[in-house]
């Protein structure tokens, strides 16, 4: 069993609050993503998790049981940190046995647990090296491993993949999402990376300055996300958003005009948004359409066109200095002098109110 | 050979010398002779007689008399070159010294008399080693004893200054608590109070512990140096917080962070230190001139100056007894220069 439950969680350092009142409930098996810019306290969040911390206030339960004032040893915890943190001194087998050791666990029993996490990470023909003589990638498996072999009720992953290369962090993150299958254990796992967020969660926490933002499904995030910030911080390239002003509103249709000639009739379920108020229209770069002009069709200045073969990033400005960035499938399109004509569908449009929150749902 | 002339004329590159080989060549060369001349000068004095370490103009090598055995003569005889009034040089042994004339011998005809000037002759000398400066301290003096009493108080120092500086350095870097930054500088303001100062007071707390003429007393008040928590605690600051926290999650006690983690990571500190601390308790002597005033207990410097007598200074055995105490500290920098030369560079302290 591996649930964990967080009431009223703050924490402080002298008069600097670093997180304000966090609740989560992490369910049994589940792999939840704390995501969020630097700063944000997703990795003080996990070390009070994990109990290298003590909130300043709140509860932490592990499967019902108040741990708040338990040291981290006792939590049956354990955590994959993201410098790796393996112990220069030590081979990796010993590396791997040191915390099995500390409970005096028979030596068979370690071997064969050193020996089960060897054949799955496939670490096993470096056990007796020291972790100087490790690649990156190399180092990534056993600090897994250490975790793997302590039989933990929950597994908690500091970034597990930012010191690695493009290339080994992409199938690392395979790994580590087929290892979550296998193992079926609950996993709390921090990034700053939106896309290791999006393929391997099962549920996503956006975190923003101490304070949980959001959390969901990956695509309830993408879909619907419930402010300014997770619309920008989920999905790349990142959506785009431009001020709007409310020209007229009838409790579950908004109708805003925007730089360009741009016009667009939202759905809004029971909003209090009134003409004339300033708004926020969002709308992901992948879902912006070339087209000849018609309803709905702005006027934008192509200012530059990445051409990534199976699409096409353009960089836009509408109306002067409204930045606008597209995600066309096709090859065709130039950085040029001449205006073109792009399509907002309406039906894909997010629409966010002065204070930032979420008012339209597709 | 040709290798060595290769290093001693090695250059910056180019092909004539230019003025900074030359500068940097004598710079080095004086530097060689600076620190090594009067080493082994000490080697090579300690080899010597009496009488010849009383001689002016000294000698880097020590000589002796060349001797032979003379038909007809029950000693050997002392051999000098002589130069003949028909001024041809000759070897010839002398039988005895009579004024300002000797009477010689020569080896291969043993029954004429010579008579000779002593200023005519002139002893004809090898190199040659008065190994009895060594051996004499060891059979008939302690010195074995005062060996193994330094042993001893360096062994033991060196361990407990280890162990105890280890653990304050831990807590003094890895540990947030209130004070901790004022602790560290107390513990490094104690820095600029020297020996001296302290020296009546210490004697004081050494003697009502009754810790006097007993070689604990020698070594526990030396034990805590500020000088080794700093260098140990620097150190232990870049060893990652991460580190520890792994070890944390991997339900080690605190005692076994330390233990385990901390002290085998901070192992190149520690042999700067280990070494300092060989150094400084071998070498020490107010300190334990002080404590011990039992024979039996001293150490290897104060017994030194045993042969020191306030009319009569046995400058052969001291001498010869100061290469002996050099030799441990000599093979530690031999053996670890690697590591003293990394924790000189690595903390800035010396």
């Amino acid at each position: 069993m591996g649930r964990i439950t967080l009431t009223n969680i703050d924490r402080a350092y002298g008069k600097m609050k670093i997180l304000h009142d966090i609740n989560l409930d992490v369910g049994d098996g589940e792999m939840l993503v704390l995501v969020g810019p630097s700063g944000c306290g997703k990795s003080t969040l996990l070390r009070l998790i994990a109990g290298l911390d003590r909130p300043t206030g709140g509860r932490i339960e592990i499967d019902g049981a108040d741990v708040t004032d338990v040291s981290a040893a006792q939590r049956g915890l354990a955590m994959v940190f993201q410098s790796y943190a393996l112990y220069p001194h030590m081979s990796v087998r010993q590396n791997l046995a040191f915390g099995l050791e500390n409970v005096r666990m028979p030596k068979t029993e370690i071997d064969a647990r050193i020996a089960e996490a060897a054949r799955m990470l496939e670490i096993a023909p470096y056990l007796d090296r020291r972790p100087g003589q490790l690649s990156g990638g190399q180092k990534q498996r056993v600090a897994i491993g250490r975790a793997v072999v302590r039989n933990p009720t929950a597994f908690l992953l500091d970034e597990p993949l930012s010191n690695l290369d493009a290339e080994l962090r992409i199938s690392t993150r395979a790994e580590l999402a087929a290892l979550h299958k296998r193992l079926a254990t609950t996993m709390i796992y921090v990034t700053h990376d939106q896309v290791e967020a999006m393929t391997l969660a099962d549920r996503i926490v956006v975190m923003r300055s101490g304070r949980i933002e959001q959390v969901g499904r990956p695509l309830d995030l993408y879909n619907a996300p419930a402010n300014l910030f997770v619309a920008g911080f989920i999905g790349a390239p990142r959506m785009n958003l431009l001020p709007v002003k409310v020209r007229s509103a009838n409790g579950s249709q908004v109708h805003v005009e925007g730089p360009g000639g741009l016009s667009a009739v939202v759905s809004a379920d029971g909003t209090a948004l009134k003409p004339e108020d300033d708004a926020t229209l969002g709308i992901r770069p992948h879902d912006i359409e070339l087209s000849d002009g018609g309803k709905g069709a702005v006027s934008a200045k192509v200012t530059l066109a990445e051409a990534l073969g199976p699409e096409t990033v353009i960089h836009a400005t509408i109306a002067g200095d409204n930045k606008l960035v597209a995600v066309l499938k096709r090859q065709d399109v130039e950085a040029q002098d001449a205006p073109i004509s792009l399509t907002l569908p309406w039906e894909r449009m997010h629409l966010f109110d002065a204070a930032g929150l979420r008012v339209a749902s597709r | 050979m040709s290798g060595v002339m290769t290093f001693l004329t090695r250059r910056r590159g180019g092909r004539f010398w230019h003025w900074t080989d030359i500068v940097s060549w004598l710079w080095l060369a004086g530097g060689l002779v600076i620190m090594f001349g009067p080493a082994v000068w000490l080697v090579g004095s300690s080899f010597k007689t009496p009488a010849q370490l009383a001689e002016f103009p000294p000698t880097i090598l020590p000589y002796v008399s060349q001797q032979a055995t003379v038909e007809g003569h029950d000693k050997p005889l002392t051999l000098y070159s002589v130069k003949l009034p028909d001024g041809s040089t000759k070897v010839l042994a002398e039988l005895r010294r009579i004024g300002i004339v000797a009477q010689m011998v020569d080896p291969k005809a043993p029954d004429d008399i010579v008579k000779v000037n002593i200023a005519n002759r002139e002893p004809v000398r090898e190199i040659g080693f008065a190994t009895e400066n060594y051996t004499e301290p060891f059979v008939h003096f302690e010195f074995l004893r005062y060996l193994r009493n330094s042993v001893f108080v360096t062994a033991m120092a060196t361990l407990i200054t280890l162990l105890t500086n280890s653990m304050a350095a831990f807590a003094l870097s890895k540990y947030r608590f209130r004070g901790r930054d004022l602790t560290m500088l107390l513990i490094v303001g104690t820095l600029m109070v020297p020996l001296s100062v302290i020296l009546v007071p210490l004697y004081s707390v050494v003697s009502a512990a009754g810790l006097l003429d007993s070689l604990w007393g020698v070594i526990l008040p030396t034990v805590a140096t500020p000088t080794g928590v700093f260098l140990l605690r620097q150190y232990m600051l870049t060893i990652p917080d991460e580190l520890l926290d792994a070890a944390r999650m991997d339900n080690a006690s605190e005692w076994q962070i330390y233990w385990r983690i901390v002290l085998p990571l901070a192992a190149p500190a520690l042999a700067v230190l280990a070494i300092f601390s060989v150094v400084w308790r071998w070498n020490d002597f107010l300190w334990p001139l002080v404590v011990l005033s039992r024979k039996e207990l001293y150490t290897l410097q104060v017994g030194l100056n045993t042969y020191a007598g306030q009319l009569n200074v046995q400058w052969h055995f001291i001498l010869a007894m100061t290469v002996v105490t050099m030799i441990p500290v000599v093979l530690v920098f031999v053996f670890l220069q690697r590591y003293i030369t990394s924790g000189i560079a690595g903390t800035g302290l010396k």
